[in-house]
């Protein structure tokens, strides 16, 4: 910590102030609403509310929808993080063993990180449409039956692979940056010791990868949890029926279209424990790196 | 390259490549889209190399209202979704920087409270408070506003954290010359500290640029006049009419311009934007 500091006492308050304000209003207070309102219902006519307590959350518990959408949502975002790591770890190890070019492979490979999500999900809407997209029909050709309009499985690869498609470029950066701080002498060692490239990279690269692979799942969750709202409203509205209905999908659906409240309070509070839980897994993790 | 292996050199560019081509194909496809009129598609005969409607498509969409639903054009989305993005990333940096300044360089009561109030807005993304947020706003009379649009968003933990983690680093011998010399606290952060601060303001830069020119669900929530909608959300609009009817051709002439610019940032300033990326994480 900084010893040296100005002794003033009101202006730190109000340098903050802008801040702090906004906070209060905007997240603070709309939390606590949720909070509160999670515990409250509204009758059919939205005339008047009354204290239920934990009645939300029990029948949001009871309820198999709810269930069926955090199996989907869990399907969706693992699905989402292992093949955007995947993919791009195999696109860091060749970017990193090609010396010519490299830079301009990273170039044309980081862009779709600046992609909005829902802008990811109409590129790959018009390829995968059944009845005109480029991918639809060599699917088609290949005696594939594809139809995300009515298959749920089909519906649920469409939005993976919209939404890995942005994310792919975000963990080639930092799988890049993971291996070029592998110390050099242990890779020439093991060359020396008789090791080929496949070997030295699954007994020394891959294994001081972890922790970098560790960060980057969990943000690859966190990514598919509540970043992919745009992807699922553009492709597929959560359909067909509620097989793609992922969680930030269904606390909106529920809440705006379908107008329930108490339902859509009790949901966010939920969601906000699982932000909760994923951000201290984070910020516990980036302390140890710190210590290394 | 810890030993000559001509073949695997080959298929590593060989793979890259094609990995690139991968990435790159929704764009190509898009971007010969827009060069085809839109019977082309009815018709289920998917083009894949350009048609002869050159840039007309385009200049279509830029100039005249995008579709039945809206009435606003590509030019006027984008402008909004520019205001958008430029006031919330001057509200985020403004703000940030300046209550990083305030917990680093001063020390006063309430000071750790106010850290973990700012760390709060981590845990809280609007996604996840979707409707208790819109009451809010609906109440502060925001909607359909450009206030509304930017300022609930400006609130910024990771930003401030990046600040904070840059101001610590700040040798203290600097902040005593600064005070020997005279200088007060606000000479010294417009003298000193924002001088200091410029790679890490071009870095957050860049990351807050494309998040506000990103915002989907946001502008969704609180924009019902036309008058307001960004780019990105406009196209939603676009696709939200019956199958035969989709213009798709425009609607890939208005994707492209919608990502243009976030992607013109990133691949300009991408140096930066690695840096911004890497330090937003720590």
């Amino acid at each position: 910590m900084n010893n040296a500091s100005f002794g003033h006492k009101w202006l730190p308050i109000g340098l903050l102030a802008p801040q702090l304000v906004i906070t209060l209003v905007f997240f603070i207070w709309p939390a606590a609403q949720a909070l509160f309102q999670s515990l409250q219902m509204e009758d059919a006519f939205g005339l008047s509310t009354e204290f239920v307590g934990m009645e939300n959350f029990v029948s949001l518990f009871m309820d198999r929808l709810y269930f069926e959408s955090m199996f989907s949502t869990l399907v969706f975002s693992f699905s989402v993080a292992i093949i955007a790591m995947a993919s791009a770890l195999f696109l860091a190890v060749l970017a990193q063993r090609v010396i010519r070019g490299g830079g301009i492979y990273k170039t044309f490979l980081i862009w779709p990180y600046a992609v909005a999500p829902v802008i990811a999900g109409v590129l790959w809407l018009f390829l995968l449409n059944p009845s005109i997209g480029v991918l639809a029909h060599l699917l088609a050709a290949l005696g594939i039956n594809w139809n995300p309009l009515l298959n749920a499985s089909d519906a649920m690869w469409m939005v993976v692979l919209a939404a890995t498609w942005k994310q792919i470029s975000y963990n080639f950066l930092f799988f890049l940056a993971g291996m070029q701080a592998v110390n050099k002498s242990l890779i020439e060692a093991a060359a020396i010791d008789g090791a080929g490239p496949w070997r030295r990279f699954w007994t020394i690269v891959f294994p001081l990868l972890s922790p970098t692979s560790f960060f980057l799942l969990v943000v690859n969750l966190v990514y598919a949890f509540f970043d992919t709202f745009g992807v699922i409203h553009a492709m597929t509205q959560g359909g067909p029926g509620t097989s793609t209905s992922i969680l930030v999908y269904k606390v909106y659906s529920d809440g705006f279209i379908g107008l329930n409240l108490g339902a859509s309070a009790a949901q966010s509070v939920v969601l906000m424990a699982l932000v909760g839980v994923l951000t201290v897994i984070q910020f516990k993790y980036v302390e140890k790196r710190v210590a290394y | 390259m810890v030993e000559q292996r001509p073949w695997l050199t080959a298929f590593s560019h060989i793979m890259l490549v094609l990995g690139i081509a991968a990435v790159a194909l929704p764009v190509w496809v898009a971007l010969v889209a827009t060069t085809h009129p839109n019977y082309v598609f009815v018709s289920g005969r998917v083009p894949l190399w350009f048609g002869d409607l050159g840039f007309t498509v385009f200049a279509d969409v830029l100039c005249q209202t995008a579709s039945r639903e809206s009435d606003v054009s590509v030019a006027s989305m984008m402008l909004n979704s520019t205001i958008m993005a430029f006031g919330i990333t001057l509200g985020k940096l403004s703000i940030s920087i300046l209550s990083a300044y305030a917990v680093v360089f001063f020390r006063f009561p309430g000071r750790m409270l106010a850290f973990w109030l700012v760390f709060m807005t981590l845990m809280l993304p609007v996604e996840v408070r979707i409707m208790p947020t819109f009451q809010v706003i609906a109440s502060l009379d925001m909607l359909n506003s450009f206030s509304g649009l930017t300022i609930p968003l400006i609130a910024s933990a990771t930003a401030t954290f990046l600040f904070r983690q840059f101001f610590m680093t700040v040798p203290p011998e600097l902040l005593e010359a600064a005070r020997i010399d005279g200088a007060g606290p606000i000479k010294f952060f417009f003298d000193i500290l924002l001088p200091l601060s410029r790679t890490n303001i071009a870095a957050l830069f860049v990351i807050t640029f494309i998040y506000g020119w990103n915002q989907y669900l946001w502008p969704l929530l609180i924009t019902t006049d036309s008058n307001y909608y960004t780019i990105v959300m406009g196209i939603k609009h676009m696709l939200s009419v019956p199958d035969g009817e989709v213009a798709w051709n425009r609607i890939m002439a208005t994707t492209v311009l919608a990502m243009l610019p976030p992607v013109v940032v990133v691949v300009g300033m991408q140096k930066f934007f690695v840096k911004g990326l890497v330090e937003t994480e720590k």
